[in-house]
């Protein structure tokens, strides 16, 4: 692992940096007062191959690694976190589908995932199951040769805009975590809902919406892995999202301190800048080292990863502490702005929105200290 | 067709430009290099044409070793190889000597029609596509918003105070191209990791039968003397006093002082 992006990430961090200047910048602060979701975003950020990105390329995608997928994310996240959570979302059921699914369910789902034809989901919570996720209750009966979904699935990413969604589900409710199966289900199944949109603090450009099975019957073949395996699957998948929050919140704190930093230097207060304050100067100073250890920790996970090495309890702590970054980092952004950062006149608030949903979402941060501290106990 | 776009790196739009005291260039410390915009719709018209017509698009640049970067990131939008002039004898070069660098260069390739941007963005001199089209003994149509390609001619439309002109030329020739030719697009993520297999060739003056002296610094037929910021904007004055009084000082100051009106 090298501290220094090849050239090939550089030039694509590059490139993505110029598309989210241009085509997302602009849009994005509306975007998110006016909870609009932006489809055609998600098309031109296909059209450029970067829905695909950990996908195989033998289906359409590019085939890269996680090392690489960490710096398109954090680009977007710099401009808007909305855009770059629905990569993640539109990435994991990809990864999922390719390292459990069948052949068949390869070929008929990856290559429209990858090109962005159709936009995919993960749903694992519901109401009662949230952190605890394996007491999910929504149910999968085998009948015939299918299953019978009944249940209700909240906070889901893409919910209603999404066309593929990786469900999980219990086939055998005696069994706990190890009774949950995962499944493929198409929006327009007969059976299949949607519920309440969620009017959210922040990341409101991204729509969160609950989904509803009711009596909705899907074919055997939508069945991912083995009966059981879903649990596993969901985790497998929490992992890999952790990395991909941790990139993304960085995003989120590297623009705060970009702008806090803009402002200092500009802001007068008795007679010269606010940067030539002490006061001032060691929160950017403490901000900015915080956001590279972030960085860095966020690519060991990915590279830990990558390498085929086990990185559960990195990730976690790649999301966390990237997470946590980008929570104190844009406070003290808005503090940097003082009123001015309190008002929506300045990007800061929006940040500082945006990055307390980063500690929320792949499983809360008091969740990743629990996977950290029970890797160093066991 | 046999399409060669002239490529040039500079520093990014964004840029703070700093000179030191006593240099003679900007200082590039902590400065990010893009490519020339205008060459950017000069790199993205022959990349449609290839895409309507066939062909292959080389880009050549003349630049130092970074000015690669600028080749690969064209490469990644889908040009298919590039030629780095690249020795120290190729830089401190003015319009002149740049463009007989190019010129010798490009002898020695096929070509049906070479594309440019109308200018660069650094030192503004709007000058190497039409000097390269001197030198090489063709055609050039400059400032072009449309170009049109029928068998062996080019039709292009061009920018002129207040209206356009449409131009016919036979080709082989240099087109410089306008903001409004097209929309550049995006490197693809394909197209970046396809570019490192793309050939990028590396060339001394011998390789294009250049005398070290006529490229280059030592073959430039101007001297940059100094090279300065500007001065930094005085502070502006307030006029006090009723409306009427004032404005009557502005005019004033405006006339004796300023000697603007
Ligand atoms: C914007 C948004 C998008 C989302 N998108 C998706 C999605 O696409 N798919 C999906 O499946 N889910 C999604 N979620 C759901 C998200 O994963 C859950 O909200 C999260 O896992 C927390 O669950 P909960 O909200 O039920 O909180 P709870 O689990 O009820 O937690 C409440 C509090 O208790 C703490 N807590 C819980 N258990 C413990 C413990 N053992 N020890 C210490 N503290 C504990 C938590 O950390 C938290 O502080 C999304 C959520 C949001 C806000």
């Amino acid at each position: 692992m090298s501290f220094q992006l090849t050239e090939e990430q550089e030039s694509l961090r590059r490139t993505v940096q110029k598309f989210a200047e241009k085509e997302i910048a602009p849009i994005a602060a509306e975007a998110e007062e006016k909870a609009e979701f932006h489809r055609e975003i998600f098309e031109k950020l296909a059209d450029i191959g970067l829905l695909g990105i950990a996908c195989p390329e033998e289906y359409g995608g590019a085939g890269l690694d996680y090392s690489t997928y960490i710096v398109v994310v954090e680009e977007i996240a710099k401009h808007c976190l909305a855009t770059a959570v629905g990569l993640g979302v539109q990435n994991l059921p990809q990864i999922m589908i390719d390292r459990f699914g069948t052949k068949e369910q390869k070929e008929k789902y990856l290559s429209p995932l990858s090109s962005g034809k159709k936009l995919g989901a993960f749903a694992l919570t519901e109401p009662g199951a949230g952190s605890d996720a394996s007491s999910l209750k929504t149910s999968a009966v085998r009948d015939g040769d299918g299953y019978v979904l009944n249940g209700t699935k909240v906070f889901i990413t893409h919910g209603g805009v999404a066309d593929i969604y990786l469900v999980m589900a219990k086939t055998q409710p005696e069994k706990g975590a190890h009774g949950i199966s995962s499944f493929i289900v198409e929006d327009g199944t007969p059976g299949f809902s949607f519920g309440k949109v969620e009017k959210k603090m922040g990341l409101r450009a991204s729509p969160t919406r609950e989904i509803i099975f009711e009596d909705c019957r899907i074919p055997r073949e939508s069945l991912v892995g083995k009966e059981g395996d879903g649990f596993k699957i969901a985790m497998i998948a929490l992992d890999s999202g952790r990395i991909t929050i941790g990139a993304a919140a960085v995003g989120v704190a590297q623009a705060a301190l970009n702008e806090a930093v803009k402002y200092a230097k500009q802001r007068e207060q008795f007679g010269q800048p606010i940067a030539s304050f002490q006061g001032i100067q060691f929160m950017l100073a403490d901000m900015a080292t915080s956001i590279r250890a972030a960085r860095n920790l966020v690519r060991e996970a990915a590279y830990l990863k990558d390498s085929g090495q086990a990185f559960s309890h990195v990730a976690a702590m790649a999301k966390l502490y990237a997470t946590d970054t980008a929570m104190k980092v844009t406070t003290d952004a808005v503090q940097i702005f003082g009123g001015y950062g309190y008002m929506q006149d300045y990007p800061v608030e929006r940040l500082m929105r945006a990055a307390k949903v980063t500690q929320i979402v792949e499983g809360t941060n008091q969740i990743q200290r629990m996977v950290i501290a029970r890797n160093l106990l066991k | 067709m046999k399409i060669i776009v002239l490529v040039k790196q500079v520093p990014d739009t964004e840029t703070k430009v700093q000179v030191k005291p006593g240099e003679k260039a900007i200082s590039t410390d902590g400065v990010t290099f893009v490519i020339n915009p205008y060459d950017e719709y000069a790199i993205e018209e022959a990349l449609r044409i290839k895409e309507a017509k066939g062909g292959d698009v080389t880009l050549i640049s003349a630049g130092w070793d970074k000015a690669a970067e600028a080749l690969r990131t064209g490469l990644a939008m889908g040009a298919d190889k590039a030629v780095h002039l690249n020795d120290p004898a190729f830089l401190g070069g003015d319009a002149h000597s740049t463009a007989v660098a190019l010129a010798k260069a490009i002898k020695k390739m096929e070509y049906d029609l070479i594309l440019c941007g109308k200018q660069a963005i650094d030192y503004d001199n709007h000058q190497v596509g039409v000097r390269v089209a001197e030198l090489l003994g063709i055609p050039h149509v400059a400032v072009v918003t449309k170009l049109e390609l029928q068998d062996g001619k080019a039709v292009a439309h061009r920018e002129v105070e207040g209206g356009s002109e449409i131009v016919e030329t036979p080709l082989p020739a240099v087109i410089t191209a306008q903001k409004g030719l097209n929309e550049p697009r995006y490197a693809s993520l394909k197209g970046i990791m396809q570019a490192k297999k793309k050939p990028l060739e590396a060339k001394k003056p011998a390789d294009v039968d250049a005398a070290p002296n006529e490229v280059g610094q030592a073959g430039a037929k101007t001297t940059v003397l100094t090279m300065t910021m500007p001065p930094e904007r005085a502070a502006g004055r307030v006029v006090e006093g009723e409306p009427e009084d004032a404005a009557k000082q502005v005019v004033k100051l405006l006339r004796e002082e300023a000697k603007v009106i």
